[in-house]
């Protein structure tokens, strides 16, 4: 499993682009925003959270459809399947691959883009905790997307229209979360769900995409 | 004599086709006969004339919501004993139940215009089944998008299985995310301001005709898509001989 | 001792049955030749021995993780070098010796170059290398010498001789005469017929 890990982080640090290219979209957006709704801080403070988030929503989905897709391409899949380690295990650490080289970047950049939507200060500590509560979720639940479109065409489309309704709930706590962060209100509810929702989908959603890949693979 | 003899698609055929005129026949009496008793009833002293969407609108929401729980229950009857007319039931069931919510979500709007001055609202029940309609379009666009039936039928199974929870959860994420103004349920949870029952019976009449319309459309469905896995098999057998 | 034992296996493609009755068993150092023209299900009946698709009917008797399949697409990412690949395919089996692998492809110098400079007979013959890595007896081959030139298929005939000689056993579909002392099974009398109604593969066939 740790060697399946280490090929997928060097495969994305030499293929380029899979830790950059996440970050650079997302700020990319964060500088798109502004344009679209006026440079005020009256404007922008409210809805930074909800940017923030969908932002790093966005960005993860950017790279979701690499997770199988091209494993599958060149073989590599049928052979993970014939080999002694579990299908399960291999989703998960895929998912973890994929969220060390998307959503640790994102949480990382995080911050800084919260600066420039002119977030106040007080709601970073919950923008990073939301962040890093949620999006081993946004990983997870893309890895089960990514293996029942892997073997289709016209998968990408189909990915997000499968994946995006999955991160409603997380999106929700994620946001509230930042959201009473920055009005100091009470933040235990929705740290309480997110992290039940992540530790939720972690122990679950790794026999559905293998359940799915088994199917993909006949 | 047991349930699953019906999964043997010969037998499913056989029984449905004597059924459906029968179930056809009481899905256009009951929704004529509640929509027109509905259209009859007296102006409500506070809604006035726009209280008689409420046959259209409770109706096709709690179809929305049954026919998902129906998928449900098919896909997971295919994934554990593998029949096929399961499968095919929740294909068939899909497109119904993506278009109850459509009417549920337009008459809404129609209604909640009047009422509460907007066409829409981020109320929970509103973004509830707007939710319930993406993941219907996502199932029915996974259904479309493989071509092997049996790993479509996989595959969308283990989708609903997911989905459901995620619908569910979305629901509650929903209620805690946004306080609404939708009034409580129609029927059953209004103890302390019970619909009378000038509407109430008609209601009943319109709920059982939704709920025979959408088995009968659901049995016409079914029977198409086996006769059409039926024709694919004889052509490629054609193909092969 | 038997390595692989099938017993009156039917198998599916696109929910038709492509083949139907096949029965044989293979023994520590014996090598099987499919042969077969093209759409017979050869590659169908080889993923289905190595657990990728479940059998329509009959049975697959083998020991547990022994396994080892090879077909088309050799699983390589163009990314990492030589050694790369078949250290991490070594890790992920739980095995063998990498050079002696390299080696044995004849792969020794090209062991640093990234695999996308490789030929396709190069990437091939990498492919072939990750058998010997894999440490599984039994060997399922889907057209292992597509693209390899003759002095490959003579190594490549070695390496399954060698494979064979350790009490390894090897199941391959080809079209060329490797020189292998193998048995041959044509696949060929054993097309599903087109009246398989008491046989169903399935829903489709069951009722038309």
């Amino acid at each position: 499993m740790i060697a399946l890990l280490r090929r997928d982080l060097r495969l994305a640090v030499r293929a380029g682009g899979g830790f950059g290219l996440g970050v650079a979209f997302f700020l990319i957006l964060c500088a798109l925003v502004p344009f679209g709704v006026g440079p005020d801080t009256a404007a922008l403070q409210p809805i930074a959270a909800g940017i923030l988030w969908l932002g790093a929503l966005l960005a993860c989905l950017l790279s979701l459809d690499r997770i199988f897709a091209l494993d599958h391409e060149d073989g590599s899949l049928d052979l993970l399947a014939t080999s002694p380690l579990p299908l399960e295990g291999a989703v998960a650490v895929k998912a973890l691959a994929h969220w060390i080289t998307t959503g640790l970047p994102l949480i990382i950049a995080a911050p800084l883009f919260g600066i420039l939507l002119h977030l106040p200060g007080a709601a970073i500590p919950a923008l990073l905790v939301s962040l890093l509560l949620g999006t081993p979720a946004l990983s997870m639940l893309g890895a089960f997307g990514a293996a029942v479109t892997v073997g289709l065409r016209r998968g990408g489309l189909l990915l997000s229209l499968l994946v995006l309704p999955l991160y409603i709930p997380t999106l929700i706590f994620g946001t509230e979360m930042i959201r009473r962060g920055q009005e100091g209100g009470d933040m235990a509810a929705p740290i309480l769900f997110l992290a039940g929702i992540t530790a939720g989908v972690l122990a679950v959603i790794p026999f559905a995409a293998a359940a799915a890949l088994r199917v993909n693979l006949r | 004599m047991s349930i699953w003899e019906y999964a043997n698609p010969v037998k499913f055929m056989r029984t449905s086709g004597a059924v459906l005129p029968w179930v056809v026949a009481g899905a256009v009496v009951c929704t004529v006969t509640g929509l027109v008793w509905g259209f009859l009833t007296p102006e409500d002293y506070r809604q006035g004339s726009t209280v008689k969407i409420v046959f259209l609108h409770v109706p096709a929401a709690m179809m929305a919501i049954n026919i998902w729980v129906m998928m449900l229950v098919a896909s997971l009857i295919w994934l554990i004993r593998r029949h096929h007319v399961s499968a095919l039931a929740a294909k068939a069931a899909a497109p119904i139940g993506a278009v109850m919510t459509v009417i549920g979500l337009i008459t809404g709007a129609v209604w909640g215009q009047p009422m509460w001055g907007t066409w829409w609202e981020w109320d929970p029940r509103l973004t509830s089944f707007l939710i319930l309609l993406l993941f219907y379009i996502g199932y029915i666009a996974l259904w479309s998008a493989v071509e092997d039936p049996d790993s479509a039928a996989d595959l969308t199974g283990v989708l609903c299985l997911v989905g459901s929870v995620f619908a569910l959860l979305s629901r509650y994420a929903v209620f805690f995310w946004n306080q609404g103004l939708h009034q409580g349920a129609s029927l059953s949870v209004q103890s302390g301001e019970r619909m009378s029952a000038v509407y109430r019976y008609p209601l009943y009449l319109t709920m059982l005709g939704f709920g025979l319309l959408f088995l009968s459309l659901m049995l016409v469905r079914t029977r198409t898509e086996i006769r059409r896995r039926r024709l694919a098999a004889l052509q490629a057998r054609e193909m092969r001989a | 001792m038997s390595l692989l034992a099938v017993h009156d296996l039917a198998v599916a493609r696109g929910g038709l049955r492509t083949v139907e009755g096949v029965s044989f068993t293979l023994d520590a150092g014996q090598a099987l030749i499919l042969r077969g023209p093209n759409g017979i299900g050869k590659t169908t009946l080889l993923r289905t021995v190595a657990g990728l698709q479940p059998p329509v009917t009959g049975r697959i008797e083998m020991p547990d993780d022994a396994v080892a399949y090879a077909a088309h697409a050799d699983g390589l990412k163009g990314a990492l070098s030589v050694t790369e690949n078949l250290v991490f395919w070594a890790q992920v089996f739980g095995g063998g010796d990498v050079s002696a692998a390299l080696a044995a492809m004849d792969l020794a110098a090209l062991a640093d170059r990234p695999a996308a400079a490789l030929s396709a007979g190069q990437k091939r013959r990498l492919g072939l290398a990750r058998l010997l890595v894999s440490r599984r007896p039994l060997w399922v081959l889907d057209e292992p010498t597509v693209s390899l030139d003759a002095a490959s298929v003579a190594r490549f005939a070695d390496m399954v001789r060698g494979h064979l000689a350790q009490g390894g056993a090897a199941l391959i579909a080809t079209h060329i005469d490797l020189g292998l002392d193998a048995r041959v099974l044509d696949l060929t009398p054993f097309r599903a017929r087109a009246d398989s109604v008491v046989r169903p593969a399935g829903f489709n066939e069951a009722f038309a």
